[in-house]
C-alpha cells in the first residue's frame, strides 16, 4: 500500500478508463440526464455515494461471506441484490430525514439500482484486488478509493457534456441528429480528447 | 403462428432495442470490437432474455407487485450465472474477451424493460416469442456494429481481409470510435424513418 499506488487508481479511473468514455458504463443515464447542468449534478453526486458504499459493502460480503463458504460463483446474485436493497434503504432515509435533499436527488436515487457503473466498480474491485480467491494488501482502501474515484469520473463527464449540451440548445442542429446521435458523437470526441491521458507514467 | 411470428420480428425490426428503444447500449459499445465478441455477447444475452422472459411469465401471478422488481432481478441474476458459468467452462478465451461485461448483463435495460413491460402481463408462449425476438434484435445490431467497427479498426472481418491495401483507422476500434459508429447510425436510421412518414 503506497501513495503511488493509490494516484494510479485515481488516474487511472478518473481520466484514462474513465467510466462512461472509456468503460461504457452508465451510459444510459449519461445520454438521458445530461441536457441540464443541475440535474446532472445531482445524479453525479448520488453516483458516487452509492459507488463508494457498495464498493465497502460488497468488498465485506466477497471478503467474509463469499469466500469462506466457497461460493464465489454467487457474486453477481448477491451483489446485485444488496445493492438494490441498499439503494432502496437509501432513498427511505433521505425521504424521512430531509426532504430537500430527497427533492434534490428526486427520481434519481432508484434509477441507480440499474446503472451499471455500480455493479460494475464492485466487480471490478473484486475482479484488480482479490487474487487466486485471496485479498492483496490493502485491497479493502483500493477498493474503497476506487468507489470515489470511478464517481469522480463519472461527475466529471457529466458536467463536462451537460455544459456543452445546454450550449448545443442555441445551435441550428440537422432534424435527424437531434438528441441522443448528437450527444453520441460529442461523447465521441470527448473521448477522443481524453485518450491524451494515456501517455500519463509514473 | 402469424400473430407469435409478429411477436418475434416486432423486437428484430420496429422495437430493436439498440437502434430503436436505444436501450442497453454499455455492453453494446464495450464488446463490439469484433464480430466474434459481439456474437458470443449476443448469445448470451439472448439465452438470459429467453429464460428470465419465460420464469417471469410464469411466476407473473405469484410475484407481489410491491417487491417485484427485487424478483425480477433475482431470476435475471440466476440466469446471468449459469450464462457466465457456461462461458467460463466452455469458452474461456471468449470470457476473457468480454470481461466484466458479462456479470453486467444483470443490470442491461433490455432484460428488465421487458420483464416489467412485457412478460409480466403476457402468456408464457408469446413471452417467449418476444424475449427471442429482443435477442436476436440485439445480436444482429451487435453484429452491424461490431463489423463496422472491426473492419474500419483493424481492416479485417472475422479474422479475414476483405479488401487488400486498405489502411486501416485504428480508432474506430478505441472507445471514442465505439461512440462515433452507433452515433451516426442512429442519425442514419433517423434519416430513414423521418423520409418514410
Amino acid at each position: 500500500m503506497s501513495v503511488a499506488q493509490f494516484l494510479t487508481i485515481f488516474i487511472s479511473a478518473v481520466f484514462i478508463y474513465n467510466v462512461i468514455l472509456s468503460r461504457f458504463l452508465g451510459l444510459c443515464s449519461f445520454v438521458a440526464i445530461s441536457k441540464e447542468t443541475k440535474p446532472a449534478l445531482a445524479m453525479s453526486l448520488a453516483v458516487m455515494f452509492v459507488t463508494t458504499m457498495s464498493s465497502i459493502i460488497t468488498w465485506f460480503i466477497y471478503r467474509f461471506l463469499l469466500i469462506p463458504f466457497g461460493l464465489t460463483y454467487l457474486r453477481t446474485i448477491s451483489f446485485i441484490l444488496v445493492i438494490a436493497t441498499f439503494v432502496q434503504f437509501v432513498e427511505m432515509v433521505i425521504r424521512k430525514f430531509s426532504p430537500p435533499l430527497y427533492r434534490f436527488f428526486g427520481i434519481y436515487l432508484p434509477l441507480i439500482t440499474v446503472n451499471c457503473a455500480v455493479l460494475g466498480v464492485a466487480v471490478l474491485n473484486i475482479d484488480m484486488f482479490f487474487i487466486n480467491g485471496r485479498a492483496i494488501a490493502g485491497s479493502f482502501y483500493y477498493s474503497v478509493f476506487q468507489g470515489v474515484c470511478v464517481g469522480l469520473g463519472y461527475t466529471l463527464a457529466m458536467l463536462l457534456m451537460s455544459g456543452i449540451r445546454e450550449r448545443l440548445d442555441l445551435c441550428n442542429i440537422p432534424k435527424s441528429v437531434k438528441d441522443f446521435p448528437l450527444a453520441f458523437i460529442i461523447a465521441s470526441i470527448m473521448s477522443l480528447s481524453f485518450l491524451g491521458f494515456n501517455g500519463f507514467k509514473f | 403462428m402469424k400473430k407469435l411470428f409478429h411477436e418475434f420480428l416486432k423486437g428484430v425490426i420496429k422495437e430493436n432495442p439498440t437502434f430503436v428503444l436505444i436501450l442497453g447500449l454499455c455492453p453494446t459499445l464495450a464488446v463490439s470490437v469484433s464480430v466474434m465478441n459481439g456474437i458470443g455477447m449476443g448469445i448470451a444475452a439472448t439465452f438470459v432474455l429467453l429464460g428470465s422472459n419465460i420464469i417471469i411469465s410464469l411466476l407473473k401471478n405469484f410475484i407481489p407487485d410491491r417487491i417485484r422488481i427485487p424478483c425480477f432481478i433475482v431470476v435475471i441474476a440466476t440466469f446471468v450465472t449459469i450464462a457466465e458459468l457456461t462461458m467460463k467452462a466452455y469458452s474461456p478465451a471468449l470470457n476473457r474477451a468480454l470481461g466484466i461485461y458479462v456479470p453486467l448483463i444483470v443490470v442491461n435495460c433490455i432484460v428488465l424493460g421487458r420483464a416489467e413491460a412485457y412478460a409480466q402481463k403476457a402468456k408464457v408462449i408469446n413471452s417467449l416469442f418476444d424475449g427471442l425476438g429482443m435477442g436476436v434484435g440485439f445480436t444482429l445490431a451487435l453484429i452491424l456494429i461490431s463489423a463496422i467497427r472491426e473492419f474500419l479498426g483493424t481492416g479485417k472481418l472475422m479474422g479475414y481481409t476483405p479488401i487488400r491495401g486498405f489502411e486501416p483507422a485504428f480508432v474506430f476500434a478505441l472507445p471514442s470510435g465505439a461512440l462515433l459508429v452507433i452515433g451516426l447510425l442512429l442519425g442514419f436510421f433517423n434519416i430513414l424513418k423521418n423520409r418514410k412518414i
